[in-house]
């Protein structure tokens, strides 16, 4: 072995590697949409649909990156410095905490698209076991002695956030606003979790594919995709009669862009989220559409359902994650590991 | 661990004698028995789910762009960490074996350091010194340095959390060859890397070779630490492990296991390499002996 030009070799080669994958990135104009767990196959529709349109009408080649994970982390990494040029995640608060810790976006982000900026949106509804063995049709059933709930811890992931207060709205509708009868039913429905896992995407698995549970929580496009991935022979959906309305909103993140030269590219790729083209793709991926005309061609498919949103029942994301989620806050009395 | 492994093989009648057949065909089986349990089956059910929707999807998932650029990432990764810490272990473990000075003791404490803390807190340290809003964050960001999120991240994180293993692997054994005939070499008139080349390299080169190999396969296959600073861009800056955790989190099971089963291959692949050069070793020098122990007594 002769270590001296084994080194030098390796070391050589590695830099031209190296150098080649900066070649590759900087062909055209490269954009990082950093996003949620469950968006992949939306994202990946609608950058091949807008990389088209753009080349089309200004004639630049436009390659998209994508990066998914919980949306919390999401968040977190483009805090420590990912260089994302839109973030399009699962709540509007992670967007609130990129802006108050880092000031990459600016406080009013939320108001410069239509829609509170979300293009799409969902709703929580429940997947259960063919046939329906437990009779699940609404909330109060989740509470009942015996049911096996699924649903992510609401401290680490941003779907489970939208489960846990869907159920407190349920609750606080139906009790004449009494918050002691909601936190009394929230803490009951969480008995019935046997398992938090720490993600969305985690609790679908432990539900679909480790078979723990009589009824998942989830969002209602994950529920879908389950159902088509994973067989409509095993699992059905169950619409409860009411819901929360789940805004995932999107932001171009204003300094990363100013400083890539990519405002205008950026802004122009949100813009397109809110067309007839992109709608369509977002239904087509089961996410609620937008626009009246989309929404007519795929009424068959969603289920018609009363939906509150978080500034009606909450008073918004910063209201409900302090009041709920912060430490010591209502999630942290209601539910002790292991009981 | 290779020492005697070797002499045992160089060796066999001499070294059976001796033992009753029963035990000798107990041992045999409780071996076997935990073999096929933990390395056989989990393999083959690799392989099983891999090919489950046929040899086509499976080579389909492996020729998936982002497939590719994992590998590479990896391989790149890889190639920059194994030379760096062999460098690395064998200057850590020439100094704690052949000399004594003050701090070795510390020393010794801090190579053990990676393998001690969790890979997670591994990652962050990263974060934490050069992420936008650690000690560094703001002069990289002027001056335009990336380095989490990015190959030069996940290359540190990596060499941090692999530093150990060449190191651990050589310190017992060149302690135990003591330094005699270093000594020996210099009062000959040997120079630093002449006893090196000469008399240090033959002695602990299967220690070496297996610290390598075990370096290698972490470096590959690592994922907490690489998780952490990856950012996890498709095609960018996801390795094979975090490329395997997506497929597998997006209902892909047969691609993430096809996937998977490169990393598979990459360890049959390291096995392969280390009988051949073993055996070429065992020609060329037949003198030398293969057994680093074996040159002492």
């Amino acid at each position: 072995m002769k270590p001296n030009r084994l080194v030098t070799t390796t070391i050589l080669l590695s830099l031209a590697m190296m150098g080649s994958t900066r070649l590759a990135a900087a062909k055209g104009t490269t954009l990082l949409n950093v996003s949620y767990d469950p968006t992949r196959e939306l994202y990946q529709e609608v950058n091949a649909a807008f990389a088209k349109q753009w080349k089309e009408t200004s004639g630049e080649d436009l390659t998209f990156r994508q990066s998914h994970g919980g949306s919390g982390k999401q968040a977190r990494a483009v805090i420590d410095g990912l260089e994302a040029d839109v973030v399009t995640l699962a709540l509007a608060y992670d967007i609130d905490e990129i802006a108050e810790q880092s000031q990459l976006v600016p406080a009013d982000w939320q108001k410069r698209l239509p829609n509170n900026s979300s293009p799409y949106t969902s709703t929580i509804v429940f997947l259960v076991r063919k046939g329906n063995p437990k009779a699940i049709k609404d909330w109060d059933d989740l509470v009942k002695p015996g049911i096996s709930v699924i649903t992510a811890n609401p401290k680490t992931s941003g779907g489970a956030r939208w489960n846990y207060l869907a159920a407190w709205g349920h609750a606080l509708r139906h009790s004449g606003n009494d918050e002691r009868k909601a936190k009394d039913f929230v803490t009951r429905l969480y008995k019935n979790v046997p398992v938090l896992d720490s993600g969305a995407r985690g609790s679908t698995t432990t539900f679909v594919e480790r078979g723990i549970g009589d009824v998942l929580i989830a969002w209602e496009n994950e529920a879908f995709l389950a159902v088509n991935e994973l067989g409509k022979d095993k699992f059905e959906i169950v619409v409860p009669a009411e819901s929360i309305l789940a805004e995932p909103p999107v932001s171009v993140v204003d300094k990363v862009v100013d400083k890539r030269g990519t405002r205008k590219v950026a802004e122009a790729y949100l813009q397109f989220l809110f067309t007839e083209a992109a709608q369509e793709i977002a239904a087509k991926h089961f996410y609620r559409p937008r626009l009246d005309s989309v929404k007519a061609r795929y009424a068959e498919q969603f289920t018609k359902i009363d939906l509150f949103t978080i500034d009606d029942v909450f008073g918004g994301w910063q209201k409900a994650q302090k009041k709920h989620f912060a430490d010591g806050g209502v999630f942290d009395q209601i539910y002790q590991p292991g009981r | 661990m290779s020492a005697t492994a070797t002499i045992v093989a160089e060796s066999p009648r001499r070294l059976a004698v001796g033992e009753p057949a029963l035990v000798r065909r107990l041992l045999i089986g409780i071996a076997l028995g935990f073999l096929a349990l933990f390395v056989f089956v989990p393999v083959a059910v690799v392989f099983a789910y891999a090919l489950e929707k046929g040899f086509e999807a499976y080579v389909q998932a492996l020729v998936d762009a982002d497939a590719l650029a994992a590998v590479k990432l990896t391989v790149i990764t890889a190639l920059i960490a194994v030379p760096l810490n062999t460098l690395f272990g064998l200057a850590a473990s020439w100094a704690i074996a052949k000399f004594d000075f003050f701090g070795k003791q510390l020393l010794i404490t801090l190579i053990d350091l990676p393998l001690t803390v969790s890979p997670v807190i591994s990652g962050l340290v990263f974060i934490l010194a050069f992420g936008a809003r650690g000690l560094f964050g703001p002069w990289l960001q002027a001056h335009d340095v990336k380095i989490v999120f990015a190959l030069p991240g996940i290359v540190l994180a990596t060499v941090f959390v692999t530093f150990p293993f060449v190191a651990r692997e050589l310190i017992p054994l060149m302690q135990s060859q003591g330094k005699d005939e270093e000594e020996a070499a210099r009062s000959l008139g040997a120079s630093g890397w002449q006893i090196f080349r000469r008399v240090t390299l033959p002695k602990i080169r299967w220690g070496l070779l297996y610290g390598m190999i075990l370096l290698n396969a972490r470096a590959m296959g690592e994922f907490g630490a690489v998780s952490v600073v990856s950012g996890h861009i498709r095609g960018l800056t996801n390795t094979i492990p975090l490329h395997v955790e997506i497929l597998y989190n997006e209902y892909q099971f047969a691609a993430a296991f096809a996937v998977a089963s490169l990393l598979v291959l990459l360890a049959f692949v390291t096995i392969g390499v280390k009988h051949l050069v073993e055996r070429r070793y065992r020609s060329r020098s037949p003198d030398h002996g293969p057994a680093p122990g074996g040159a002492k007594s």
